[in-house]
């Protein structure tokens, strides 16, 4: 540990600003708070507010584990791992079952978490209304009036062009009935994980300065009309070429020589242990 | 209309001023302006009622307050003084101008419909025809996609625009055909009161009939009240049944249109009318 900072990088003032507001967040499912984003060693808009939530967490007895859309071994998520190590000397892990924080980007775990667990999202964009509406007074007046019409108006006009929802990734969720709120850009395949989960799952957008977050058995549903059901991205007939599985998100990769097209599981540490039972 | 029928529409003493005001201010007016300290008195403490299924008009020249009282009634901007009472809303016991942020937007899109003389104010002009209409339906609380559409097909065929075209945007449509489209919006939650400004301004002649003609049809099928403003006399004398007419942000003179058009009794109606080409 690098004894010239402080524990977990950050001082002790600004991680209990944090935690405080995590503290709100957690009492208000998916309201934005707003923070002081604090400045950290890397650019706004590269993990900042995950970064910054992690490391006011971070404590002695906790076991951390950072992906990358899914991949533990990502040059974003291996240096955001070096980082939090090099000021708190914390134990690592790539085994989602033993990590009691996860730091990610983009996606959620295969495997389910549990009640200990906390998973700490990296927002770009916090506000889901930014799509209809570019002013932060505007806004912030929506939530406050719980005028999600336009919100709606942009997936209906999404029906009458394309026939369908076209919205990949980013999919609006309507938390508790209440906050319209923007999951972060996870795949819409990841979307059902976050409706009545058994783990923490808290939001930090650094550049936008917000935190929000969606408690243990929180009621999180898609927007969706009533005779429109939600949908998920189908790999109805595709497996991981690596380990096998056809229930995980598959990544598509394509190589240029042969032009062959290849899946494999975007969950890098499920599809090893998928791997190492097979080969069993 | 009997004597004890309740209006769908009732404005009370409604002001609009920009600016301060002064204590000189209702003695130096010069038009609706003071001279002593510049306040505008847009509208300046008007009272009238709207009954069911009743056409009103207002007429006045440019500045005499039609548009800023139109807008008042439809919340695009809360006016200085006076109330306004809905049968639609509260039994009309309520002041719609004291109504919380929801339960305005509830008034806007379920009990009251808007058609401006400038399209870009009413519709999106970048979302599909069917969105337009659709936006009115999701406001009043219905998630039925396919509700919806059917909605917004009845309604352009009522307007006569091809529902081949629903999925366009309104900008790639004729001023005319905007304008149907504006009026088939504000029918989409079959509203009490429907608040008409100066529809067929800026509309060439041919185009302007089949609007006008289009109003009257909906005034017979549907009963809609409706509010009405235009300095076109012709377009009042078609379709309003009573006539309000406005100067500097008062009413000079209201009663039945013919009575109004027949023998005007205040000046400046009489220049109005016989300033009819």
């Amino acid at each position: 540990m690098n004894s010239n900072y402080n524990y977990a990088f950050l001082d002790e003032g600004s991680k209990r600003e944090i935690r405080r507001s995590i503290l709100k967040a957690v009492a208000i499912p998916g309201y934005q708070v707003p923070f002081g984003s604090r400045e950290l060693p890397i650019g706004r808009g590269w993990g900042t507010g995950g970064i910054q939530l992690t490391l006011s967490l971070i404590g002695p007895s906790d076991t951390l584990k950072v992906i990358d859309q899914g991949s533990d071994e990502s040059v974003n998520a291996v240096n955001i791992k070096k980082f939090v190590c090099l000021c708190t000397d914390v134990k690592t892990t790539i085994d989602t079952r033993d990590a009691t924080l996860i730091q990610t980007r983009h996606r959620i775990p295969e495997i389910p978490l549990d009640n200990g667990q906390i998973l700490v999202f990296q927002v770009p964009i916090p506000e889901p209304l930014r799509i209809v509406e570019a002013r932060e007074e505007a806004t912030k007046k929506m939530h406050a009036e719980k005028d999600y019409a336009p919100m709606w108006l942009q997936l209906y006009e999404s029906l009458v062009k394309y026939k369908k929802v076209t919205i990949p990734s980013e999919y609006p969720c309507m938390v508790e009935g209440r906050y319209v709120m923007n999951p972060s850009p996870i795949p819409k395949f990841d979307n059902p994980k976050l409706h009545k989960a058994e783990c923490l799952y808290l939001f930090g957008a650094g550049r936008e300065k917000k935190i929000y977050a969606i408690p243990p058995h929180t009621e999180v549903l898609p927007l969706a009309f009533d005779d429109v059901p939600f949908e998920r991205e189908s790999f109805l007939g595709k497996k991981c070429r690596q380990c096998g599985s056809e229930n995980t998100y598959l990544d598509e990769i394509f190589d240029a020589q042969t032009g062959e097209k290849f899946y494999q599981c975007s969950d890098t540490s499920y599809c090893l242990e998928a791997r190492s039972h097979v080969s069993k | 209309m009997y004597l004890n029928e309740a209006p769908e529409l009732s404005v009370n003493n409604l002001v609009v001023r920009y600016g301060d005001g002064c204590s000189d201010c209702q003695e130096s007016l010069e038009k609706n302006r003071c001279k002593v300290c510049g306040t505008v008195w847009a509208v300046n403490g008007i009272s009238f009622d709207v009954y069911p299924g009743e056409v009103l008009g207002i007429v006045g020249e440019s500045g005499s307050g039609k548009t800023t009282l139109m807008r008042s009634l439809y919340f695009d901007f809360i006016p200085t003084s006076g109330n306004a009472a809905l049968r639609g809303y509260k039994g009309g016991q309520a002041n719609i101008w004291e109504a919380s942020a929801a339960e305005q937007r509830m008034i806007k899109n379920v009990i009251m419909g808007m058609v401006y003389q400038n399209p870009v104010l009413g519709l999106r002009m970048d979302y599909s025809a069917a969105s337009n209409i659709a936006e009115k339906i999701i406001a009043a609380g219905s998630r039925d996609a396919g509700q919806m559409t059917g909605r917004a097909k009845e309604l352009l065929e009522a307007v006569e625009i091809p529902t081949s075209r629903m999925v366009e945007p309104p900008k790639n449509f004729s001023g005319g055909m905007q304008q149907r489209v504006q009026i088939s919006k504000a029918l989409a939650n079959n509203p009490a009161l429907l608040l008409l400004d100066e529809v067929t301004t800026g509309l060439d002649l041919s185009v302007q009939a089949k609007v006008l003609d289009l109003i009257r049809k909906i005034k017979a099928r549907y009963g809609i009240s409706i509010l009405l403003v235009s300095h076109d006399l012709a377009v009042i004398r078609m379709l309003a049944d009573r006539t309000i007419v406005m100067l500097d942000g008062k009413i000079v003179e209201s009663g039945l249109t013919d009575q109004i058009l027949e023998d005007p009794q205040h000046a400046f109606t009489q220049q109005l009318v016989h300033s009819l080409i």
